[in-house]
């Protein structure tokens, strides 16, 4: 089987800072990988790279085995790899039903002579009736009507992966989905997580929320400024002694 | 049901309106209706968050082009017109080229650059284009008739009415797109565009479908205007034109449909009418200008905003 997502020694220097340097990784299917490290280790700028926001310095993005870095984020987006943004990146002066229509923009292209004649009522009421599944599985039919904005952080960051959620993602990259959400929320969120899972979707995502992260990752990377630190199951990374020093402080790496 | 009555009601009053008027008057109404369709096809692009300063010079490139074929290849004028806006758009289409490489305040600096050089190609170019005295003698629409009544147009009513019926023509179709998931996509390229992309909108292409559709039906407004005043030259289209074009999007609000069309009315009643009968004959830009610098102080989100609060009123109560 060939593997499903593969970084190949990726790097990404800005200036005279490499942010990201020869890094090696791979996602199996079907998984939720968690990618963590301490604050400035570069996992959103490989993020950024993976989904086509940063072209990499060099190295290569492997999705079954097509090389997809450098691809405009779209592109990347149109070959199943959707990913969600840090802080409440929303349309925030739409609906929240409007914000998950545009969710569906890949599934249901928009075409604008069939909309003038009318003849698009058909892909019109298929891209309503995914909206309406992407905002009942994250709770939020209730709130359709809302303006984005208005919602409280919590939704706001569910509306957030229901609109990547809305666009049947083969791989979605969350960049901290829990920042912001009480333990309830929390919770929550992990079970849905737990939920697309079964239903088939890949979920990769970057936390600093450990106890979500232990409890929810199949495999874990770590990293640490830059580079590649250590990889394995939730136990091997809780006790692994390279990432206990890296984010315990361990000399090495202030000097 | 009481809609459609509104709706006929309104027709009949616009059917009616220029017998009210004097001559000149009617002249106007003629104009007003072809800037409603340049200042709502302006708004179709700002829908993406652009800002552009060529609108007016594509507009004059359908009224050259239609007026170009008729005159040298005998083409049947509204067909003509219908060209003139095709032509508009694919120039849009090759201008979105090197302008898409910018965004806001470059695309606006871009555009108005792009739109000189077309108007310095007008003017530097006797053949074809008539140099600085532009084209003269464009064939009017040629008279027709449709049974209950005849089309004469030397008459600027007849003209009112052909270039009403196409205008809503036009308007009907930017409603269409304005609401359907092509004018949402233009939205969400405006509000956040990364979001947008990473949901696998091609942003480049949206921009173009925007500026070349706008162009599109500016062009159209263009060979309705040629086609009516019978000549045409590069200072038909210059800045000042594109001024009153962006006073009546911003003073009418472009956060609705009717925003732009409201501002584009209201002002030109005011200016054509209201102070002409008041006697400002020399000091109309004056009290024209102040009226501007006073709507934008204290109506920050243009007339539409009134408009929005009555209605809200009387859908609470």
């Amino acid at each position: 089987m060939t593997q499903f997502l593969k970084v190949e020694d990726l790097t990404m220097r800005f200036g005279g800072l490499v942010a990201v340097d020869a890094l090696n990784f791979s996602v199996d299917h079907g998984t939720i990988h968690g990618l963590i490290g301490p604050n400035g280790a570069g996992k959103t700028t490989t993020f950024n790279m993976i989904s086509g926001f940063y072209k990499p310095t060099s190295g290569k993005v492997l999705l079954h085995e097509e090389d997809i870095s450098g691809l405009k984020m779209h592109e990347v987006a149109r070959r199943g790899v959707v990913r969600t943004f840090q802080h409440s990146t929303l349309f925030a002066e739409l609906t929240v039903m409007e914000n998950v229509l545009i969710g569906t923009h890949m599934p249901f292209r928009p075409n604008i002579f069939a909309a003038i004649v009318g003849w698009d009522r058909e892909d019109r009421e298929g891209a309503e009736g995914r909206a309406r599944e992407a905002l009942k599985f994250f709770g939020l039919s209730d709130l359709a009507t809302e303006r984005a904005g208005d919602l409280s952080h919590g939704h706001q960051r569910a509306l957030g992966m229901a609109i990547c959620f809305a666009s049947h993602p083969d791989l979605m990259l969350l960049d901290e989905p829990f920042t912001g959400m009480n333990p309830e929320e929390t919770r929550q969120m992990m079970d849905l997580m737990r939920r697309l899972r079964e239903a088939g979707t890949t979920i990769l995502l970057v936390e600093h929320d450990m106890q979500a992260i232990m409890g929810l990752c199949d495999r874990i990377t770590c990293m640490s400024f830059g580079k590649f630190l250590a990889e394995g199951g939730p136990k091997e990374i809780r006790n692994h002694p390279a990432v206990i020093e890296a984010y315990l402080g361990g000399a090495r790496h202030v000097a | 049901m009481r809609k459609a009555l509104i709706w006929i009601a309104f027709g009949a009053a616009l059917i009616a309106l220029p017998h009210g008027l004097s001559f000149s008057q009617q002249e106007i109404l003629v104009f007003l209706t072809i800037n409603i369709l340049v200042v709502s096809s302006y708004r179709l692009l700002t829908l993406t968050g652009e800002w552009s300063l060529a609108h007016v010079v594509i507009m004059g490139v359908g009224a050259y082009a239609s007026a170009m074929m008729t005159k040298n290849l005998g083409v049947y004028v509204p067909v003509a017109m219908l060209m003139g806006g095709i032509i508009a758009a694919l120039i849009a289409v090759v201008l979105s080229f090197p302008l898409f490489r910018m965004k806001g305040f470059y695309f606006l600096i871009g555009s108005f650059a792009a739109g000189e050089i077309i108007r310095l190609l007008w003017k530097h170019f006797r053949d074809p284009f008539g140099g600085a005295k532009g084209i003269k003698g464009i064939d009017p629409m040629p008279d027709f008739s449709i049974g209950i009544y005849d089309f004469d147009f030397f008459e600027p009513v007849s003209y009112f009415y052909f270039a009403g019926f196409i205008v809503i023509v036009c308007l009907w179709i930017l409603w269409r797109i304005e609401r359907s998931p092509v004018g949402l996509t233009f939205h969400a390229v405006h509000w956040q565009d990364k979001l947008a992309e990473a949901s696998g909108v091609n942003l480049r292409a949206y921009r173009t479908l925007a500026f070349a559709v706008a162009s599109g039906f500016a062009g159209i407004g263009g060979a309705l205007l040629a086609h009516y005043i019978g000549t045409i030259n590069p200072g038909s289209f210059d800045l000042d034109y594109m001024v009153f074009v962006l006073t009546w999007a911003i003073v009418g609000g472009t956060g609705t449909f009717y925003g732009p069309i409201l501002g584009c009315v209201v002002l030109t009643i005011l200016n054509e009418v209201v102070l002409r009968e008041l006697g400002f004959e020399q000091l109309r830009p004056l009290i024209y200008g102040a009226i501007l610098i006073a709507s934008i102080l204290f109506l920050p989100n243009g007339l539409e905003s009134i408009v929005q609060k009555f209605t809200k009123r009387s859908a609470k109560s």
